[in-house]
């Protein structure tokens, strides 16, 4: 059913803050309807990777193209066309803790479309309802728990319906079962949007059950290391760190090839 | 309650040991003796390695520890400390004779190898490179305000056009805590600078007859500089430091990234619907902190000077000419608009702790009440040439 369509590209991208190279040339591509892992050690520069990605931080060289569109390099109006169709959850939830849950999810809709208040409340409670949060709508998110937080971001990072959905850390601070619902939450979320997702996530369990391609990005060298489904690289990537990362520390000089 | 930095130290129960002796020219022995505990007088490892130094040719480093008593943190230290050194000199430090336990530790010290340039070296500054980078500092302080006015001279411009995305709701919340809730302290300030005004008048003028002239003093006073000085203040101090505080705290929170990717310009958002609400508010704020100064100044020359209440507001009528009410209200319109701004500013460009977040609202007070202070000077210049 997936057609292997290339979605995002990044071409030989460099990110830096002020003179602090975070990671230099990278080229990779990511198909429409893959579950894209960004993985590597803390530190390494995955938030940041992400960041420029979904357009809030610039590139210090390089470019990421979009359905082969520029972002970086074209008009300022072209960008925010584009950001239409992102979805982000951030690392910490990052809702805005004046409103409430509905009124969280109601914003990218009464930004980006007409409709009248009552639509917009039945579609809040939709998405609500569709991470698990039924009820919540009136809620603050200092009431709730960090894994409802985690996935009222996610109603709202769907409110659009977007095409591309950005997480930073999905399971970070969850317990192992939340972390699993919220894998397959992801999932189904994939195939009932068609959306592609892109994830920066270290949890090994994680990667191996949602992903389907990854890069493997190295503080180190800077650099990335490895592309490719997470599977084939823990068990044949011709670089060691790559095999040792994604095998808990166990891997073995010696099937190196 | 006592200070972490300045507690007395408590003097040392028990003490740990070291000696040490050359076993044969290239390996040297240390038996360590005693209590090695944090809280014991422990050996320095300093002066261990000013005897390493003085044998030429040492090669390797054992321990021996058959008569060490209690260790702990205090005891992996200084094997680490030694580990470290003897790495830099090339000696091999062998560790079959230390406790199980403390091995275990200094193996694990040393187990991830230090990431290069991960330590950020504090460098003593000279004197030129201190007044180098402040002065770089303070032309990025610059042009950050330059930046931030243009960018809201464009915000603003959207705004006119229809195009910016903002709450009304914020506006309206705004303007709700600048008037209503403001109440109650430009009530009590107003009439209290009121009161203190028309003592010093009384006192100054009734000394030579001249009684009567207080309503001008409290009158211009207050109409055309304390009045609207004073709202200024206080807003500073309350909406100017919220401001602060809440968008600084969204920063932390990344919510003003999440805004961001919405495609929703912060400063449209955040920024213009307060600075609005406070620019249209400031007036009628110090429209009413005038009339309860006035009041208050009125109680007061009543009472210790021998006019009545009607001569006193006659005077005061014959004082205060509309221009004076005007300039002050178009002062503090000036002033609401710069506490708004210091706010938000501050606010935009807080760094992402919660320590910034203070220093954020703390430096957002001192701005707005620079501001407030340099533009009513500017203004006042301005108003004597125009002739206002
Ligand atoms: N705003 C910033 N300013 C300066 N350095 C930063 C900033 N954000 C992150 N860094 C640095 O960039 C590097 C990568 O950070 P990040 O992208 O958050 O890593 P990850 O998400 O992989 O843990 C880190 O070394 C961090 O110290
Ligand atoms: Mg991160």
């Amino acid at each position: 059913m997936r057609s292997l369509q290339t979605h995002i590209t990044i071409r030989d991208l460099t990110l830096a803050y002020g003179d602090f190279v975070v990671q230099s040339d990278l080229d990779f591509t990511i198909d429409r309807g893959d579950v894209f892992i960004i993985m590597g050690g803390s530190g390494c520069g995955k938030s940041s990777l992400l960041k420029v990605l979904m357009g809030l931080k610039s590139p210090t060289r390089g470019d990421v193209l979009f359905n082969g569109q520029s972002f970086w390099q074209d008009p300022e109006a072209d960008r925010q066309a584009m950001l239409r169709k992102f979805g982000v959850l951030f690392q910490n939830g990052a809702l805005w803790s004046s409103k409430t849950l509905a009124e969280n999810v109601a914003l990218p809709l009464r930004v980006y479309t007409e409709l009248p208040p009552a639509e917009v409340r039945d579609v809040c409670s939709l998405k609500l309802a569709l991470v698990g949060l039924a009820g919540f709508e009136d809620y603050y998110p200092s009431e709730i728990s960090g894994g409802m937080r985690k996935r009222a971001a996610l109603a709202r990072a769907i409110a659009l319906d977007p095409e591309i959905l950005f997480f930073d850390e999905p399971s970070a601070g969850l317990d192992p079962i939340t972390s699993r619902r919220l894998d397959d939450l992801i999932l189904e979320l994939r195939d009932s949007l068609g959306a592609t997702i892109v994830i920066v996530t270290h949890e090994l369990a994680s990667i191996f059950a949602v992903g389907n391609n990854s890069v493997f990005l190295d503080p180190v060298t800077k650099t990335m290391l490895a592309t490719g489904p997470p599977q084939e690289l823990r068990d044949h990537s011709s670089n060691f760190a790559v095999r040792d990362f994604l095998q808990r520390g166990t891997a073995t000089q010696e099937n190196n090839v | 309650m006592m200070s972490l930095d300045s507690r007395p130290t408590t003097s040392p129960q028990q003490t740990a040991e070291v000696t040490s002796a050359a076993v044969d020219e290239t390996s040297f022995l240390l038996t360590l003796r005693g209590e090695w505990l944090l809280e014991s007088e422990r050996p320095r490892v300093a002066d261990l390695l000013t005897e390493l130094d003085s044998i030429a040719g040492c090669e390797r480093i054992a321990f021996d520890t058959t008569k060490l008593g209690a260790w702990d943190s205090g005891l992996v230290t200084y094997l680490v400390e030694i580990e470290r050194e003897a790495r830099e000199r090339d000696i091999a430090v062998d560790h079959t004779g230390l406790p199980d336990g403390a091995r275990r530790l200094v193996e694990l010290a040393f187990a991830v190898p230090e990431r290069q340039g991960a330590r950020r070296e504090e460098r003593r500054q000279g004197l030129m490179s201190r007044i180098g980078n402040s002065t770089l500092e303070a032309v990025r302080a610059a042009q950050d305000w330059v930046r931030f006015v243009g960018e809201l001279t464009l915000s603003f411009g959207r705004l006119l056009r229809g195009k910016a995305t903002y709450e009304r709701s914020d506006f309206f919340a705004t303007v709700q805590e600048v008037s209503v809730e403001a109440l109650g302290i430009v009530s009590l300030v107003g009439f209290l600078v009121g009161v203190i005004l028309s003592f010093i008048g009384a006192v100054q003028f009734e000394s030579f007859g001249a009684g009567i002239y207080t309503a001008n003093l409290v009158g211009l006073g207050i109409v055309r500089e304390l009045g609207p000085i004073m709202a200024g203040i206080i807003m500073a101090g309350r909406t100017g430091a919220s401001f602060a505080a809440h968008i600084g705290t969204m920063k932390v929170n990344e919510e003003i990234d999440a805004l961001q990717t919405l495609g929703i310009d912060p400063i449209d958002y955040l920024v213009m619907p307060r600075a609005l609400a406070l620019m249209l508010m400031m007036p009628l704020i110090t429209l009413y902190a005038d009339l309860m100064g006035i009041i208050g100044g009125t109680v007061v020359s009543v009472a210790i000077l021998d006019i009545t209440p009607v001569l006193f507001v006659e005077q005061l009528r014959e004082a205060i000419g509309i221009g004076d009410v005007l300039g002050g209200l178009f002062m503090a319109s000036v002033f609401g608009v710069l506490v708004a701004l210091a706010g938000c500013q501050r606010g935009i460009e807080c760094g992402t702790s919660a320590q910034a977040v203070g220093e954020a609202t703390t430096s957002a007070v001192v701005t707005s009440i620079v501001a407030i202070v340099a533009s009513c000077s500017v203004l006042n210049f301005i108003y004597t040439a125009l002739d206002i």
